[in-house]
């Protein structure tokens, strides 16, 4: 009886067991994306140098700044609220302005370089297919990289917040006032917000056209993803004297009025801002853009699966 | 299950044909050599085994189509390619996390078990290897993959003696077992000629010679021919005639042995000698057709 049923109850754990054997839990798409990350240390490295310059700077010129509090202290709350805050947005600037550069680079070299050196017949060789390596590959820009200045962006201002402080406090000028105005948290939820729907959703296209001509140009994947367009511009101008194609662009490179709320006088990461998630998420601008995104993709995986190393 | 089959298979870069159409069945557990002219099509044969290519005409991988399961397929193929394939920037730590990673079958003791017979340190970077240590390196990685079909391209290109003997010594010892296939090119068929079972010459496309060692050796005979009988040797229809040490070598295909031996020193040829004995047999054939 006993042996009976523990036959029966050994029976269904057998295949289970096999299968556990056969297939060890891996994680390629995990992996691919930890790989970009080794290969192009240029994404994490590149803010975080850019941070440091521009802290390094923020020290030296903290010499200037009871002075320049005093005389911000004296103005009325609107300039005062600007000046006090405007170093704070040149960081963020500046750190948002490096990753995007880094983010055009990595595009471009991203299938191009795998065949250029040849590496691409040993990632082949492995179980990882080319839509995993093409949805890791196109994370670290939409993604990783945003994410990742969004890190940077915020401990930096929170530094140059603690830098001030003590220099204000060492010179017996209260920073309350400087915290009030300057308001790390809503700075950095405003940030998020900014890098989630401009960089990350609206942007997205862009990165999805640099990643499909890295992977179908054989050389100079820069000129290729810009003449195109440039192209289509200048023929649409001179057949039909118009310029949709051009102000698309434009717009979307903008970030669009549905993206971010922009009046000309302000940051787009203002605190107070007027934020419409709601009517950015129903815009059709948004949808169609992510659209787009996932051909360019599409037509990424299908020409990695054709291309050869060069 | 047959390894690999093909039925038909053609590929064509433009006008240039790479493959002709070849028919082509390799059982388990075989070690196939392709031997050929530097552009014959071994490595358009070797890329659509792998799923790098598209290509027209019927292949089955362990079953599998390769163009459209390549990620599948990887499972149970491991590829070496001339050694420059490993990226330059990663760490041989990396490599290894990156296969434990991605690898159901990559067993990362055994690569460590291998590496540690090697100078290659965890920390190195693979652009500071010697090309013979980035070959050690991959070939430490793929013997740690349970894998059935390995495909070896050139896999000994640019390295030096001791090393090029090395790599069939572990490959045969430490790695090749019954039940797996091997499938490699080269140029020096010198070094792969012991460990083969199976030979195949390819020449523009096609399949110009297709025999597992055992019958070669019971088809093809040379002889280094007594000068007397030079004459009578050439009667009998050689498929090859060289000059060698100021005697003539006669290769026979399909004849008696013990006739043979009445000539003089019979012995089965060497792959190097086949290769020129059939390779020119082709261009003559061709040129004949020509005319």
């Amino acid at each position: 009886m006993n042996t009976q049923s523990d036959t029966t109850h050994g029976a269904p754990l057998e295949p289970q067991r096999a299968a556990a054997a056969v297939a060890p839990a891996t994680r390629p798409y995990y992996w691919s994306v930890r790989r970009e990350l080794w290969e192009n240390r240029s994404i994490y490295l590149a803010p975080l140098a850019v941070a440091a310059v521009f802290l390094g700077g923020f020290l030296i010129s903290a010499v200037h700044l009871p002075r320049r509090m005093r005389a911000d202290l004296a103005m009325d709350p609107q300039h005062q609220h600007r000046a006090m805050v405007m170093p704070y947005h040149i960081a963020a600037a500046l750190i948002m302005g490096t990753a995007i550069i880094v983010a055009i680079f990595y595009c471009f070299d991203s299938f191009q370089g795998e065949r250029r050196d040849r590496s691409i017949l040993f990632w082949k060789s492995l179980p990882v297919s080319d839509r995993t390596t093409v949805l890791a590959k196109a994370t670290i820009p939409i993604v990783i990289l945003q994410l990742f200045t969004f890190a940077v962006v915020v401990v930096t201002q929170f530094l140059m917040l603690l830098l001030s402080s003590a220099v204000l406090a060492g010179s017996g000028i209260s920073p309350a006032t400087l915290w009030t105005q300057v308001s790390l948290f809503s700075v950095s939820a405003m940030l998020l917000y900014h890098l989630v729907t401009v960089h990350i959703l609206w942007h997205a296209p862009f990165y999805g056209w640099m990643l499909m001509v890295s992977a179908w140009a054989r050389r100079v994947a820069f000129l290729w993803a810009i003449l195109p367009p440039l192209a289509v511009c200048f023929i649409e101008k001179v057949a039909f004297n118009t310029n949709y194609f051009a102000a698309m662009l434009g717009h979307r490179l903008a970030g669009g009025p549905e993206a971010i709320p922009m009046t000309p006088d302000q940051f787009p990461m203002e605190p107070g801002m007027h934020l419409t998630p709601g009517h950015f998420l129903a815009s059709p601008g948004l949808w169609i853009g992510l659209l787009v995104t996932a051909l360019f993709l599409a037509a990424a995986v299908r020409m990695r699966r054709y291309r050869e190393p060069m | 299950m047959a390894c690999i089959e093909a039925r038909g298979l053609r590929k064509t870069f433009g006008t240039t044909i790479a493959l002709d159409g070849i028919d082509l069945r390799v059982e388990e557990g075989r070690i196939l050599g392709l031997i050929g002219p530097n552009g014959a099509g071994k490595t358009t044969a070797l890329n659509a085994i792998l799923g790098l290519i598209p290509y027209q005409g019927e292949l089955r991988v362990l079953g599998r189509d390769p163009w459209t399961e390549r990620d599948l397929l990887m499972r149970d193929v491991c590829f070496i390619a001339d050694v420059a394939v490993l990226p330059r920037w990663m760490k041989v730590s990396q490599a290894l996390d990156y296969l434990t990673g991605v690898h159901p079958r990559f067993d990362r003791a055994k690569a460590e078990g291998f590496l540690g017979k090697t100078s290659i340190g965890h920390e190195r970077k693979i652009r500071e290897l010697s090309k013979g240590m980035v070959t050690q390196l991959h070939l430490a990685l793929v013997m740690a993959i349970d894998a059935r079909l390995l495909v070896l391209d050139e896999p000994t290109l640019g390295l030096d003696i001791l090393y090029r003997k090395q790599f069939y010594d572990s490959l045969l010892t430490d790695y090749f077992d019954r039940s797996r296939t091997i499938i490699v090119t080269t140029h020096q068929v010198e070094e792969v000629e012991h460990v083969l079972t199976d030979l195949m010459f390819i020449d523009r496309g096609r399949i110009v010679l297709n025999c597992s060692m055992e019958d070669l050796e019971s088809r093809y005979a040379e002889v280094t021919v007594n000068p007397a009988q030079v004459a009578a040797a050439r009667a009998l229809s050689p498929m090859h005639e060289r000059q060698a040490l100021g005697r003539s070598v006669l290769m026979f295909d399909h004849a008696d042995r013990q006739k043979l031996a009445t000539l003089g020193d019979v012995r089965t040829p060497g792959i190097a000698d086949l290769f020129v004995a059939v390779m020119g047999n082709q261009t003559g054939a061709t040129k004949g057709a020509a005319r």
